[in-house]
């Protein structure tokens, strides 16, 4: 197998600015299919930006961003949406429809998108929130449930299409340690069992080193360093080798 | 705006047709707005009846009453208050509910999971509005002439049926479907000028506020002047309807 077909996603030479605010300058870095690679970087860096770019919700002023062999920077809707289909997002407030029960926040994709049969819906979403220890709770509204349990449903809802990429924005933020532990169980058990690519936005060391093969570490706006926790622990910047230290 | 109405037009007719989002709006949209409309037509049909009975008793004209209670409100009042208290409702509403969408990043998690926000948040509701406005101005005219005879019969015992005799005697059916047709216009207006207001921000918590209170402020200032461009078309297309 040739290295385009091993990566799952690559940007190449990508840009991004607000107003006069530029935010990511030049950034290339490319995942391979079934590593988990963790973007850190100090806040207002342009990680969740780079996590945002990669499932185009936003479009970069600049460069190219490939999911499989799609640039997803020029697909049209329809195309797009076909790309989508391949990736799961979860966000970091975990944005759960409101005004929906957690059963309807996982059965509104599925319904909308696929012809399922309304029994074969009621099965993954069982399977799903059984995977994610929700099994109990899928008739509740997403303000009844604690901030964890709004993390994994958000997880749950991000695995319906079972994804071949998983997008994380701060899994672990708000989060007492074991909680926090308990969401790093499951994108370990996703990598693992299923193989996931995955993209893991996160300021917590400790889930990077559990989840993450590799690190690429983001310092105003650019690729500060790429490579394992070990290679970056010794790395000449200063604010990498803080960002990858585990103290 | 304008482009955002337009892309709203060309979305109607393009599927998925949205039907279950269009019911569900349908109610939150009209069957929410009933208490609100009922009370105010209810209320604003015994003072119209308050403030014209003085005058036309003076002239003798007191039989006059259910006439000029009906026209005024299936002409002008009806359609113009209800468009207004919808504006105040329901156009805060959506404003505030999008732009609380936005912030909370649910529209993006809508666009992430491969489905058109703007198909599924921003179209409904607009479709629901133009809907279900003139079901509600129907609504509010018949509750107004229910106020007025309310008023009516505390005054002079008029019975029922010779005040809906009256009310009806003068009136076409030019005075009362093209007011109240162009309540659809209004309410056009109202889906979309909130939508784009929640649709479009994305300044946190203080634009949730900012939302709902320009969706409120910009939708019943456009009202009011479709309103005079709207009845000078009906005069020109319906002469007769010229009171």
């Amino acid at each position: 197998m040739n290295e385009t077909q091993d990566t799952a996603i690559a940007l190449d030479h990508v840009s991004k600015s607000f107003g006069k605010k530029q935010v990511l300058r030049d950034v290339s870095f490319s995942v391979a299919r079934g590593e988990a690679i963790c973007v850190l970087g100090r806040s207002g860096t342009g990680k969740s930006v780079t996590l945002k770019l990669m499932i185009a919700l936003l479009k970069p002023d600049a460069g190219r961003i490939s999911i499989d062999e799609d640039d997803i920077t020029q697909l049209e809707r329809k195309e797009l949406s076909r790309v989508r289909r391949k990736m799961g997002f979860l966000f970091q407030s975990a944005a759960l429809f409101d005004s929906l029960t957690l059963h309807d926040n996982l059965a509104l994709p599925l319904r909308r998108l696929t012809d399922k049969s309304k029994q074969e819906i009621e099965v993954i979403i069982d399977h799903v929130l059984g995977q994610v220890g929700l099994a109990d709770d899928k008739g509740k509204m997403p303000v009844e449930l604690s901030g964890g349990m709004q993390k994994r449903a958000g997880l749950a809802r991000a695995l319906v299409f079972e994804p071949q990429i998983l997008l994380i924005d701060e899994p672990s933020s708000g989060l007492d340690r074991i909680t926090a532990s308990e969401i790093d169980d499951l994108l370990l058990e996703q990598k693992t069992k299923h193989h996931t690519t995955m993209v893991i936005v996160t300021h917590d060391v400790h889930c990077a080193r559990r989840v993450g093969d590799r690190f690429a570490v983001l310092d105003q706006g650019r690729l500060a360093a790429l490579g394992t926790p070990q290679e970056l622990e010794h790395h000449e910047n200063e604010t990498v080798r803080m960002l990858v230290g585990e103290s | 705006m304008t482009l955002f109405g337009l892309k709203v037009i060309a979305n109607v007719f393009r599927f998925p047709f949205e039907l279950d989002q269009i019911w569900s709006q349908m109610g939150e949209v009209g069957a929410r707005s009933l208490p609100l409309v009922a009370a105010s037509g209810l209320a604003l049909g015994v003072v119209m009846t308050l403030h014209t009975r003085s005058t036309l008793v003076t002239f003798g004209a007191s039989s006059m009453i259910p006439e000029l209670q009906s026209l005024s409100f299936f002409v002008e009042i009806g359609p113009l208050v209800a468009a207004l208290l919808v504006s105040g409702r329901v156009g805060a509403s959506i404003g505030a509910v999008l732009a609380n969408m936005r912030a909370t990043e649910q529209i993006d998690a809508i666009e992430a999971l491969s489905i058109d926000s703007f198909k599924f948040l921003v179209v409904p509701r607009v479709v629901a509005c133009v809907l279900v406005m003139p079901l509600l101005t129907t609504f509010m005219d018949f509750c107004g002439l229910l106020g007025g005879f309310v008023s009516e019969y505390a005054m002079s015992h008029l019975s029922l049926q010779l005040y809906v005799t009256r009310a009806f005697t003068g009136v076409e059916w030019s005075n009362f479907i093209p007011p109240t047709l162009k309540t659809a216009v209004f309410g056009f207006i109202i889906g979309t000028v909130s939508s784009f207001f929640g649709y479009s921000t994305n300044e946190g918590a203080e634009g949730i506020g900012r939302a709902a209170t320009s969706s409120v402020v910009v939708s019943s200032l456009l009202i009011i002047l479709a309103d005079v461009i709207l009845v000078k078309i009906i005069f020109l297309v319906f002469p007769e309807s010229a009171i």
